[in-house]
């Protein structure tokens, strides 16, 4: 278990007895689990729980390690858990460059060097030079890759994504789909994707498990 | 920051319980003759036989009573069919910008404003005379004050029909409108009585506990009592202050008595209600068994506008001529308009009314901060532990609006008078902080229940820590229903009468508890010229609390309303 | 007798002289530098604006000369500040009391004097500015209600009731000329005639002057009032007061509260005859545009009540140097006749003529009293107070009778 990537070590998300999820599991760097199941069966939950956000009213037991460090130990900041869920939430007081900014980590200093940070990140996502603008004038397709380029910038040591790609257009969707999993594979990161929708699923490639089945 | 949030609750719990529990000993404990202070240690009784002895006291009672009850009944009537006549519909909205603003105004400033519209010198009667009336001189007509307290009725009546509404608009997106609506029509029901059988009953039991403040409020009024209520007698708190400020000292102990049956008043006008419940929802039982369908509800429906309306253009009508009188010259009955203008009232009120000024801002600003601060811990802490309040936590937060003031505020100002922090600024903002809590709290908590949690998780995802999640995320997104909550607060502290003339002892003023006391002058110019602070400090703080965020960020669409 | 109070009273100033028998310029210096810096709370009866206006004019004279910060408590009762006081003194807080200074007269001045809340032994006299006070030919001065002041509070000023009618509605050959007489016209013009509900003191001083009127034996009012008379003494007032009502404003369901909001009634034209415990009241009225410049007044040739009004420190004040000051600077020549002056307050002077130095005098001569103001031979007789406790009955009565319709 030391070595890189997510472990789900005994992972068991409860609710008032009943038993949602079981899982033991290795998600290698760069690769993809997916937890499909239909609503309300807490596929959300094993998100929340690895992304420190369980609703106390779930019991959960088991821990969860990334690159040898046992995160279900820390608080929710120093998880690095990057999160995608199906809004973009963008911050919509910022501007789009505000949200990637913010998104960098404290360790980067210079205003400059942060700025630069940003649009790089922008064009990297094939939004250049659209650092300026506010987020509430950007149409969905760019909001999700705002989203995607501001959790990347955060330098995570793993994705969660929860039904990311549900609120799109079939064809944005897609594009949506082969850059999420490229630019995990491309750094590396572990994913853990939770779906309902088997397109997803397939896309992914990688072991899918069900659920509330 | 963890500390803090969990400090929260606690403290609002000390806040709220202690100043209610130490005053309602204050007040219980001279009741039976307990007073050190006075040198008297003997339990008796004899306190009680003198209130009873006292004249008219039982008209008083039963005045105070009938205004709790009336005043509840008639303004949650017109809020009711108002809202069932017209929910869902534009005119909703129109009315609710229309009436939205007198929500701020202190009951002391709406109170005048009626008094100088309908007193027989009023502005009403100087626009119909003599052409309509021929009224030379105005009619020897006893309006203001009247005996039987219809006068006072309206004025309470016209400032809580615009909060029972906002309440009951801010509960009405619990109710299934369009379904029910539906299917009540498809069932044949009339607009107005499909809604009241269908929705009304879950929108009630949202606003029951605003109803209970409506009634425990006007049945303990003491500021609108002053300016609009009957003075032979006068309702039974308007007497206990009276008899509190009386200078032989042993009438604390009949205030103190007096202040016991004003809690028994009160309990009895809610007791009532309860019944008046009852009996409703039975009528409404029978109603549905009927199958009446009430399909011509047109007149009703109107008139409930026009109920609406007329409440909201009494208190504009009466706040213009207020104005107007602050810049008056003479102005000889039946003239419409002053003979002259002039700027001298406002000249001759400036000197004194700064340092009530400066007191109101202070006390205002300090006890928002300090609830509004307190408000945010608590929802924070909600987050934490996820637990929503219970009803018995919410209903310890309408506490300090359940209980008469008098019952509580009089105890209140002796504990104070025993710690040497009578008439000191922190003895006023913590009086004013009892009151101006549960409005902080409960304006706050339906905002911040629906910011969207998942950008906190987000921020916490890109690694970020509570303070800067809370500072960076989400105190700006929520800056403008934080900065409502504080304008809320703020108007409710500037409102505040008896805790501030009872805790300020007459050496700390505001513009409201001046107000009052220049009330019985009658001098129109220079209650005008108090009232118009009145109205202006809460409005302005509306006005920041609309303009700031919008001008912060007016780059941003989505942080517009 | 101020080195009484110094010693006594005054703070730690240990360095007094040791024979000061005789008032000395050096012991007001100590006042003085004792006074600088403090803040006076002035407990002041605040339903008038030209009154409040005045003494914040007094506040910034009192800043500007002697460094002494003067802060109006504005009271709708002065039992207030007598009921502050009391608790002070029950609580044990012999010092640092909240109240510094309270203008007062009758019951209130009364009730303190026999509680022993008041600054003494007296010092009134020995202030400076004692020299010019009238009080060989003002009784009032140094008689309160039957109470002798014995310098336990400085005189301020002298009031005495007046009436008041506009020249424009009524006939100035018709005015009533006794109390009879006015029931007699308010039986005529029913809805045009109030008075302040009591305990407001210009209320209360109407049922006196009724009382004063309709009673056999004045004399018997002198005195502290005794129970088995009391019925029979005051029944004229009662029976007066039950055939008024009928006929009074509003048919005497309600009353106005005070003599401001009778300005305001008559000004509205709802009354006729309104009346002040300030003879120069309506002159201040109409130059404040309060009251149309045809108001004019008139008294009763047999007399009208009459009293001194003063203000006394509370034996617990917390700056009693400073309120001696205060005291001291209400008293002057300049602070009087700018009292005096219906423009600003139109309240008539406790000072004599005769004791001014000219320039003073020729102050006072310049003040235009006003078209409404009766000079102060005109006013008739001054009829002295009834004991206190008479007015504490009659208030009671009055409660008992008239709280409740019917």
């Amino acid at each position: 278990m030391k070595e890189k990537g997510l472990f789900l070590d005994g992972v068991k998300i409860t609710l008032g007895g009943r038993t949602l999820i079981e899982l033991s599991r290795h998600v290698r760097p760069g690769g993809v689990l997916t937890v499909m199941g239909p609503s309300g069966s807490g596929k959300s939950s094993l998100l929340a729980y690895l992304a420190g956000f369980l609703d106390p009213v779930f019991t959960a037991s088991g821990r969860a390690l990334v690159d040898g460090i046992e995160i279900t130990r820390l608080p929710p900041e120093e998880r690095h858990a990057g999160i995608l869920f199906q809004d973009p939430l963008l911050f919509p007081h910022m501007s789009v460059a505000g949200n990637l900014i913010f998104a960098l980590p404290e360790s980067l200093k210079g205003r400059s060097e942060r700025r630069a940070q940003a649009e790089a990140a922008l064009e990297g996502v094939g939004l250049d030079g659209m650092g300026t603008r506010d987020p509430a004038t950007l149409s969905g397709g760019q909001k999700a890759r705002v989203a995607l380029a501001r959790v990347l910038l955060s330098e995570p040591r793993m994705l969660l994504l929860d039904e990311p790609f549900s609120k799109l257009d079939m064809d944005l969707r897609q594009q949506m789909r082969m850059l999420v999993f490229d630019k995990a594979h491309e750094r590396g990161l572990p994913v853990l994707l939770v779906t309902h929708d088997e397109a997803d699923a397939e896309a992914a490639g990688g072991e899918t498990v069900r659920i509330g089945e | 920051m963890l500390m803090l949030t969990r400090l929260g609750p606690a403290l609002v719990i000390l806040l709220l319980t202690g100043p209610i529990a130490f005053g309602l000993a204050g007040t219980v404990l001279p009741a039976f003759g307990f007073l050190p202070v006075l040198g008297g240690m003997e339990l008796t009784l004899r306190h009680f036989r003198d209130l009873f002895s006292e004249p008219a006291i039982f008209t008083s009672a039963s005045l105070s009573l009938t205004m709790g009850l009336a005043t509840a009944f008639i303004s949650l009537l017109t809020v009711m069919l108002f809202i069932a006549g017209y929910a869902g519909t534009r005119a909703i909205g129109r009315v609710q910008h229309l009436v939205s603003p007198l929500l701020s105004l202190p009951h002391a400033a709406a109170a005048f404003g009626l008094a100088f519209l309908i007193a027989p010198s009023g502005m009403l009667a100087r626009l119909i005379s003599p052409e309509l009336t021929g009224w030379q001189r105005p009619p020897d007509l006893l309006i203001v004050n009247d005996p039987m307290g219809l006068a006072m009725m309206a004025g309470l009546i016209v400032k809580e029909i615009p909060f029972l509404l906002l309440m009951t608009l801010a509960a009405l997106p619990q109710a299934p409108l369009p379904q029910t609506r539906m299917l009540a029509a498809s069932l044949g029901y009339g607009r107005m009585a499909g809604f009241l059988l269908g929705l009304w009953p879950v929108i009630y039991r949202q606003i029951r506990l605003p109803v209970f403040a409506v009634i425990a409020f006007a049945s303990s009024v003491v500021d609108v009592g002053i300016i609009l209520g009957p003075t032979r007698p006068a309702p039974l708190a308007v007497r206990l202050v009276e008899w509190m400020d009386d200078p032989d000292l042993s009438m604390r102990n009949l205030a103190s008595a007096g202040a016991l049956l004003q809690l028994g008043v009160t309990g009895l006008a809610l007791a009532l209600w309860l019944g008046l419940e009852r009996l409703g929802a039975a009528l409404c039982t029978r109603m549905a068994m009927h199958g009446w369908r009430f399909r011509r509800d047109a007149l009703i429906r109107a008139a409930a506008l026009a109920a609406m309306v007329l409440a909201a253009a009494i208190v504009l009508a009466g706040l213009c001529s207020l104005l107007l009188w602050s810049f008056a010259g003479l102005w000889q009955f039946p003239d419409a308009l002053p003979s002259s203008f002039t700027l001298r009232t406002w000249m001759r009120t400036l000197p004194s009314i700064l340092e009530p000024l400066r007191m109101t801002l202070l006390a205002g600003l300090l006890s928002t901060l300090i609830a509004s601060l307190l408000a945010i811990l608590c929802l924070m802490n909600e987050d934490e532990t996820r637990r929503r309040p219970g009803r018995g936590a919410l209903t310890l937060l309408y506490l300090p609006l359940l209980i008469p003031q008098v019952a509580f505020v009089f105890g209140l100002q002796l504990f104070l008078v025993y710690a040497g922090m009578l008439a000191t600024l922190p003895a006023l903002v913590l009086a004013h902080l009892v009151f101006v809590m549960p409005y902080a709290y409960l304006s706050l908590k339906d905002p911040w229940y629906a910011f969207d949690r998942r950008y906190d998780q987000i921020a916490a995802g890109l690694g970020k820590g509570r303070a800067r999640r809370f500072f960076s995320i989400r105190l700006p997104v929520m800056l403008r229903a934080v900065l409502t909550t504080a304008a809320v607060g703020f108007a409710v502290s500037v409102g505040l009468y008896l805790p501030t003339v009872l805790v300020g002892a007459g050496r700390l003023t505001t513009v409201t508890s001046e107000a009052v006391a220049l009330a019985s002058g009658g001098n129109a110019r220079v209650i005008g010229a108090y009232a118009f602070w009145q109205m202006f400090l809460p409005a302005a703080g509306f006005a920041v609390a609309t303009f700031m965020p919008t001008l912060i960020f007016r780059r941003f669409r989505g942080m517009q309303v | 007798m101020l080195k009484h109070f110094l010693a006594a009273a005054l703070l730690c100033t240990a360095s007094l002289p040791a024979h000061a028998e005789d008032f000395t310029a050096a012991d007001w210096n100590k006042v003085l530098e004792e006074a600088r810096g403090q803040t006076v709370y002035f407990n002041a009866w605040g339903g008038a604006q030209n009154i409040n206006a005045y003494i914040g004019w007094a506040a910034g004279e009192l800043r500007d000369r002697y460094g002494v910060t003067l802060k109006q408590v504005k009271l709708d009762d002065t039992a207030h500040a007598v009921a502050t006081v009391l608790a002070e003194k029950t609580a044990g807080r012999d010092e640092g009391g909240s109240v510094d200074l309270i203008w007062i007269n009758g019951e209130n001045f009364a009730a303190m004097k026999e509680r022993g809340l008041l600054l003494s032994p007296g010092w009134a006299q020995d202030l400076p500015n004692w020299r010019y006070v009238d009080h060989e030919n003002k009784p009032t001065i140094t008689t309160d209600f039957t109470i002798p002041v014995e310098g336990l509070a400085s005189p301020w000023g002298m009031a005495q009731l007046a009436f008041f009618y506009d020249g424009a509605r009524m006939d100035a050959a018709k005015l009533p000329r006794t109390a009879d007489e006015l029931l007699a016209w308010a039986e005529a013009n029913p809805g045009r005639f109030s008075y302040p509900q009591p305990p407001d003191f210009t209320g209360t001083s109407f049922l006196k002057q009724v009382l004063l009127e309709k009673v056999t034996d004045r004399s018997v009012l002198d005195r502290p009032v005794e129970d088995d008379v009391f019925a029979e003494v005051t029944k004229p007032l009662f029976d007066y007061l039950d055939t008024l009502h009928k006929v009074a404003w509003r048919s005497g369901r309600a009353f106005p509260q005070n003599y401001p909001a009778m300005k305001q009634l008559l000004a509205d034209g709802e009354l006729d005859i309104i009346f002040a415990f300030n003879p120069s009241e309506a002159s201040s009225a109409i130059a404040n545009g309060e009251l149309p410049d045809t108001v004019r007044s008139f008294t009763f040739p047999g007399g009208t009540l009459a009293n001194t009004h003063f203000v006394a420190i509370p034996y617990n004040a917390n700056a009693k140097a400073g309120a001696l000051v205060t005291a001291n600077f209400l008293l002057s020549p300049q602070a009087q006749a700018r009292k005096q002056d219906p423009a600003f307050w139109g309240d008539p002077t406790v000072l004599s003529m005769e004791k001014l130095d000219p320039a003073a005098r020729a102050g006072f001569e310049a003040i235009d009293l006003g078209i409404a103001t009766l000079k102060p031979e005109e006013l008739g007789p001054a009829l002295g107070e009834p004991h206190p406790s008479w007015m504490e009955r009659i208030e009671e009565e009055w409660n008992r009778r008239y709280t409740a319709e019917n």
